[in-house]
């Protein structure tokens, strides 16, 4: 009986994924279609129209043309760019403009006949090579159209390279540091008897739960005051990196206790028997063990400092990382969507590219972060 | 003049190596002192197993201490003091903080977001986690609802505002989702300038963000049931929807709860997205973002400032009781 409950909600389920799915992709892949639109299409048009053929009316004349020897003429009513375009159909009046399809000949009412091609080529045969000329009227279905201008444009004259440096010199340090100290002070906390251990171990969770908003001022008014008295940048990446540092310890901290701690305690025993010093267990065995924790640890710190806005607005000058950038890019050239949509793809390529190769420890990460 | 890139790569060589220096430095100086060999060996060993704990704690407290916990009672004092952190002023800014509108508006923002966001990201991972489990493209699917875990805020705000995206009436709307009111007949709206609406689609956007983060960690737990519950449930004839409502969501009800309190301080902080698409504007400020316009409004005024960021404290010391009874509770197991 619960088999054919199963069975017969099988559709549903689908569905229900399938409509999940839609929402939560379908939104990014909107601005990544119209990250190749040109600008004047993503300004008329949705982006779901550019996917599929277009279908454009176009009137083109063909000229008369002196130097032309015979009655017979013959070229192409589209244009070098439109190529890939198919006519669907012609005419060779305004009243009647898909009067005939794409290769057929048209009788013309002056005398002459017009043989137009899906491709766009015509055959023009006409009595009188000194016509002033003959409208052509022609539908045709021109193919989706995308180009990497925006990438170009943003890439070479908005200031987005140097905004993809400067993320990238506070997201690495900003993880790198926090990961070196937390792994001496997690191994303490796993593996060291002392007085307020415990404590200690408490406290570092208790921390995580502090809001970040917390700390801002004083430690700004700190820059502030040392910036001043010592006659330093008070905006500098060294400042972020040990901001950063100090807000990540605690999950760091959090993290590889628990990972440290999975390493079996004979080994730890038999290690010390042997005379190894601390350092050298760490260094020897319980580093090279818990090395998924420690990748988990780096990646989430990595998204969020690459990601984070709020302390990079507090600490560093004002758009010199992505995500400044972006958010002011969307106050000041928020109907330029293409140049948006591109810059916000150039922010993504990052974090989208370290999420696929570290997937799996972001996921063990969060799984460890919050279960214990 | 060096490039700041490379100023900034041998600061940080500098920094790594100054972190090794002082480990090796420290524990190599605390052998010399009390050496484990000759004539006080046991007294040396016990002595430097008492000192070496703090030798490796020391810089991670450091910093804790100098970022985290002397800046959290810096806070606490310039509550009491003026715009500049310097006049003395009492209890003004606290009950500023209880008179003034912007911020009766913006912490029932909040308190709305508590409310929607932890509840529906947590529910929609739930249905995440079961449907990606049992159908066979479940693994695709997992990704690509996690897949915006990875989008920063800004980024995100990027993305809606494109989908949200409103023109005049008659005009064609290339907003997706005005394209759709347009196609079903009815009349495009601005969405982020409505009050209400504009807060109800933050939400949607931070529970878009989060949902993936939920459904992992719940997908995981999920798979940890014992099956002989669920087989014994399915002798006894209890259809699938029975045997997840009634069966495996009551033994996850730990990581459940955990996915709900860390979205909750999620919310809390959530600040990047309503600056992004609002900054507050039309009633939807929060007051992480508030506070952030504290600090810095003329010049800044790190009294209010400070006494909203002590709000938001307030809000997340439930959530930290509750975090550490629940740890005691799993040290004592």
């Amino acid at each position: 009986m619960a088999g054919i409950t199963g069975r017969r909600s099988r559709p549903i389920l689908h569905l229900l994924l399938a409509a999940m799915v839609l929402l939560w992709t379908l939104p990014t892949l909107g601005l990544f279609v119209t990250s190749f639109r040109a600008g004047d299409a993503v300004r008329v048009s949705g982006w779901w129209t550019a996917l599929a053929p277009a279908t454009q009316s176009g009137m083109v004349r063909i000229a008369g043309d002196d130097t032309a020897s015979g009655a017979v003429r013959s070229g192409s009513v589209l244009r070098p760019d439109q190529s890939g375009a198919r006519i669907t159909a012609f005419g060779v009046s305004s009243r009647d403009p898909d009067a005939f399809a794409a290769g057929q000949t048209a009788e013309l009412p002056l005398g002459g006949q017009l043989t137009l091609h899906a491709d766009g080529r015509y055959r023009l045969v006409t009595p009188d090579p000194a016509a002033s000329g003959q409208r052509v009227f022609f539908a045709a279905t021109m193919p989706p159209a995308f180009t990497f201008q925006n990438y170009f444009h943003v890439l070479s004259s908005e200031g987005l390279v140097g905004s993809l440096v400067n993320s990238a010199l506070v997201a690495v340090p900003s993880t790198l540091l926090p990961l070196t100290l937390a792994t001496f002070a997690a191994y303490a906390l796993a593996w060291m008897r002392f007085p307020g251990r415990a404590l200690l171990a408490v406290a570092t969770v208790a921390l995580m739960a502090v809001p970040l908003q917390m700390a801002l001022i004083p430690v700004l008014r700190f820059y502030n005051f040392a910036g001043q008295a010592l006659g330093l940048d008070t905006k500098s990446f060294l400042g972020i990196w040990l901001a950063h540092t100090g807000f990540g310890l605690p999950l760091a901290i959090h993290l590889l206790r628990a990972g440290m701690s999975a390493v079996p305690r004979e080994i730890i025993e038999a290690a010390r028997l042997d005379g190894a010093s601390e350092l050298r267990i760490l260094i020897g065995i319980v580093l090279p063990l818990s090395l998924p924790v420690l990748a988990a640890f780096a990646v989430f710190q990595f998204l969020w400092t690459w990601n984070d806005i709020m302390v990079a607005l507090v600490f560093l000058a004002p758009q010199e990382v992505l995500t400044a950038r972006l958010v002011n890019l969307m106050g000041s050239r928020g109907g330029e969507w293409e140049v948006l949509a591109a810059s916000t793809f150039v922010s993504l390529a990052v974090p989208l590219v370290v999420f696929f190769l570290f997937q799996r420890h972001v996921v063990r990460g969060a799984v460890a972060g919050i279960s214990t | 003049m060096l490039h700041p890139a490379a100023i900034a790569i041998a600061t940080l060589i500098l920094c790594l190596a100054a972190a090794l220096a002082w480990i090796w430095g420290a524990n190599w100086l605390l052998d010399r002192i009390l050496p484990p060999r000759g004539t006080a060996i046991s007294r040396n060993i016990r002595r430097a197993a008492l000192i070496r704990p703090w030798l490796f704690l020391g810089p991670a407290l450091l910093f804790l201490s100098a970022f985290l916990i002397y800046p959290a009672l810096g806070t606490i004092w310039l509550s009491f003091h003026g715009p500049d952190g310097k006049a003395f002023t009492g209890l003004a800014n606290h009950a500023w903080l209880w008179r003034d509108g912007a911020v009766r508006q913006a912490a029932l923002n909040t308190g709305l977001w508590l409310l929607v966001v932890p509840a529906a990201a947590t529910a929609l991972g739930l249905v995440g986690a079961a449907l990606t489990d049992t159908l066979r493209w479940g693994g695709l699917a997992r990704i690509l609802i996690f897949l915006p875990v990875a989008v920063s805020g800004a980024a995100a705000a990027v993305i809606w505002k494109f989908v949200l995206d409103f023109r005049p009436l008659g005009a064609p709307q290339t907003g997706l989702l005005n394209a759709l009111v347009t196609w079903a007949g009815g009349t495009p709206q601005p969405w982020i300038a409505q009050p209400i609406v504009n807060t109800l689609f933050l939400m949607a956007i931070v529970v878009w963000t989060q949902t993936g983060f939920a459904m992992v960690i719940l997908s995981a737990a999920l798979r940890a049931v014992p099956g002989d519950t669920v087989e014994a449930a399915r002798l006894d004839g209890a259809t699938d929807l029975q045997v997840f409502l009634w069966i495996r969501v009551p033994q996850i009800r730990g990581p459940i709860t955990a996915v709900w309190l860390a979205m909750t301080l999620v919310v809390l902080k959530v600040f990047d997205i309503v600056l992004a698409l609002t900054n507050g504007q039309w009633n939807s400020n929060v007051l992480a973002n508030l506070m952030f316009s504290w600090m810095f409004r003329g010049g800044g005024d790190f009294g209010r400032g400070a006494v909203l960021a002590l709000a938001l404290m307030a809000l997340v010391l439930p959530i930290l009781v509750a975090t550490l009874q629940g740890g005691a509770r799993t040290r004592k197991d």
